[in-house]
């Protein structure tokens, strides 16, 4: 082999390998086990649908899921009655009655998820001036995005002495910056598992995690799944190619 | 040609409009050197890469809305609630990173094995004009699905206009379509990226146009001699072309269906915010190397010039390699000093991709001066010093004997 292919594959490897320097004194999110992980990842269904409840119980106070409907919760198992039930809890608009006026009805499964808010300017006379991210694509929108938001969930603590906590601001050291307007969204104890998990923050922020991965791609499951076949068979074809190639050259000189 | 296969529709079609005639001229009996390795496959695969791109484009055309308030909204609506949406804009964004993978394969494999010295000098500037066509097509297809990068992506290169003397600003308020990116600057990018894809086809048209009058290079390097030395194109290279494909299929399909964000940037599913500058702007990776040119320079003007004229300068190379020798195979100095200009723009690519701080500036330069150094410098240069190894008698020769001739020795030596 050449030896300036060897160096520029080196130079390659080298070179290209290092991330992005991170923020100074931004904390790395250290590594979490996720079921939807790796080229064969899928979604654990019953740690998905838990996740719903927290988001359901503690985020979707402030943060929406804008691109999703109700009907999209049959990726993680939810039967029909129980998304029909899901969505009929929430009121949504219905357009205009023939004298003009707003009507709403409850949702059904073909309505997107309910906006916390009519807008931003809403949320953010409601909320000191910030404006809670939607959360539809949230773990796509950071590098190690599973991880960063597992640890900026769980990673809330009282803030050093030498920091000064701007007014109605809370201490993350995942967060950049340090300073963020959230206020620890999971507590111990607030929320009771209807399937009898043992509910910890950790395992909250697990949970709904997994939750916001299924969210940020619905399409994950069925992708990896005929991808399979997808592969083997241009693999295949690649073989049938290639011994017809062969017999097709042999004999030319 | 032979008539006594056809049938009478055909034949009926044929002596009206010569269409089958002439698919078999280009396409099936086209004697081609017999001597081709697997690099001769890019350009099939360039083709049909084209060919996917424009498909799913025209699809993906469908429920996309090329205007601010919609457009990242679209993407979305497309991923989740078109059926099979999320497979044909995965195979759209990925296809657009295999088809530069499989373009500057081919664009690699002519300038090492001389595809662009005479006769072929058109050949060779067309293909140029396909990648800038390209590279254009590409900038503005990453500008519409409005995410951070798009954005900000866009308003980095459109800005790079203004440093364009006198009329720089007005250049660049007529790009926009007003005083910043925004949707007048969408819509129109959305129309010309719908464009440029037809005046690529159109183009490649050409390019397949003049190698069929002046034949393939093969890597020897040296002139077809005799039909001893060539093989009609059908069956020989659509049967390896296939092969090609499917491997390289396979290898597109796992980028697809396994890794479909690899290529992308995590601030790009973030919606565009004129308001909030991502900490760190970056291109595409195909774009890294000019990237990492443009911020080497410290003057804004000559950053942009030399950016634009690294592929500029791509043109002239059939005047800038003064060997009479096409190959890399025979010329031992040249060889080794193409692998490091490969490793240059190896090394451009990794800079554009850091933040233009301590070390990576420094290399930055270097790389950059190599880039163009190599192609000004030591091409010319070297064309007239080197002395070639001597050249095989004819493509058939080697191939009996399995390979080229071993170095240092003569064709007069192993003559029978």
């Amino acid at each position: 082999m050449n030896r300036f292919a060897v160096i520029v594959a080196l130079a390659g490897l080298v070179l290209g390998a290092p991330a992005r320097a991170e923020e100074a004194d931004t904390l790395t999110p250290p590594s979490q086990s996720w079921s939807f992980a790796g080229p064969l990842g899928t979604v654990d269904q019953a740690a998905a649908q838990r996740g719903f409840q927290i988001y359901a119980d503690a985020c979707s106070n402030c943060h929406g899921l804008k691109y999703l409907h109700y009907r999209d919760l049959s990726g993680i198992g939810f039967t029909d009655s129980q998304i029909k039930e899901i969505a009929a809890r929430f009121t949504v608009p219905a357009g205009f009655d023939n004298q003009g006026n707003l009507v709403t009805k409850p949702a059904t499964p073909a309505s997107p998820f309910r906006p916390p808010f009519p807008n931003d300017e809403a949320a953010r006379a409601m909320l000191n001036g910030a404006l809670p991210p939607d959360l539809s694509l949230i773990v796509s929108s950071f590098p190690n995005g599973p991880n960063y938001i597992y640890a900026l969930l769980t990673g809330y603590r009282d803030a050093p002495a030498e920091v000064k906590l701007a007014d109605g601001m809370n201490y993350n050291p995942y967060f950049p910056g340090h300073q963020i307007a959230m206020p620890p969204p999971l507590n111990e104890g607030d929320i009771t598992y209807t399937d009898g998990t043992v509910s910890t923050v950790a395992q909250n922020a697990h949970d709904v995690v997994t939750f916001l991965a299924w969210a940020a791609h619905p399409d994950m499951v069925q992708r990896k799944r005929i991808g399979i076949g997808v592969v083997l068979y241009f693999l295949g074809m690649a073989g049938v190619t290639f011994a017809l190639k062969r017999r097709i050259w042999h004999g030319v000189h | 040609m032979s008539t006594a296969t056809q049938s009478g529709f055909v034949r009926w079609v044929d002596t009206r409009l010569p269409i089958v005639t002439l698919m078999q001229k280009e396409f099936g009996t086209f004697p081609v050197p017999k001597n081709f390795n697997y690099f001769w496959n890019f350009g099939a695969i360039s083709m049909l890469l084209m060919v996917v791109m424009i498909s799913t484009g025209v699809v993906l055309a469908m429920d996309y809305m090329p205007n601010a308030a919609e457009a990242f909204a679209s993407v979305q609506h497309i991923m989740r609630d078109v059926n099979y949406g999320w497979l044909v804009r995965y195979l759209h964004q990925n296809g657009a990173s295999m088809f530069f993978i499989a373009t500057y394969i081919h664009t690699f494999r002519g300038i090492y094995y001389g595809s662009y010295k005479s006769p072929r000098e058109l050949l060779w500037i067309l293909g140029v004009v396909t990648l800038l066509i390209m590279m254009s097509t590409a900038f503005m297809g990453y500008v519409l699905p409005w995410g951070q990068m798009s954005y900000w992506g866009a308003t980095v290169i459109t800005n790079m206009f203004a440093a364009i003397p006198l009329i720089g600003d007005s250049v660049v308020t007529w790009l926009w379509g007003g005083f910043g990116v925004d949707s007048p600057t969408l819509s129109r990018f959305y129309s010309l990226h719908y464009l440029l894809p037809f005046v690529l086809v159109a183009v490649v048209l050409l390019h397949i146009t003049a190698i069929h009058k002046v034949g393939s290079n093969n890597p020897l390097g040296i002139d077809v001699k005799s039909p001893q030395d060539t093989l009609p194109f059908h069956p020989y290279y659509t049967i390896k072309d296939c092969f090609g494909l499917c491997v390289y299929l396979a290898l597109f399909a796992v980028l697809v269906f396994f890794a479909p964000d690899l290529f992308g940037d995590p601030t790009n599913f973030i919606p565009a915010n004129p308001l909030q500058t991502p900490a760190d702007i970056q291109p595409e990776w195909y774009f890294l190397p000019f990237y990492a040119i443009l911020r080497a320079v410290p003057n804004k003007l000559g950053g942009v010039a030399l950016m634009f004229g690294a592929m500029a300068i791509l043109l002239a190379l059939p005047w800038l390699d003064t060997s009479p020798v096409r190959s890399a195979r025979f010329r031992p100095i040249y060889r080794p000093l193409f692998f490091v200009w490969l490793a240059s723009i190896v090394l451009l690519g990794a800079v554009g991709a850091h933040k233009p701080e301590g070390i990576w500036v420094i290399l930055g330069r270097i790389g950059t001066l190599y880039y163009f150094g190599h192609l000004l410098v030591v091409m010319p240069l070297l064309g007239r010093i080197e002395r070639p190894l001597p050249l095989p008698d004819s493509i058939s020769r080697p191939v009996i004997n399995r390979g080229s001739l071993p170095r240092g020795a003569s064709v007069a030596e192993i003559r029978p």
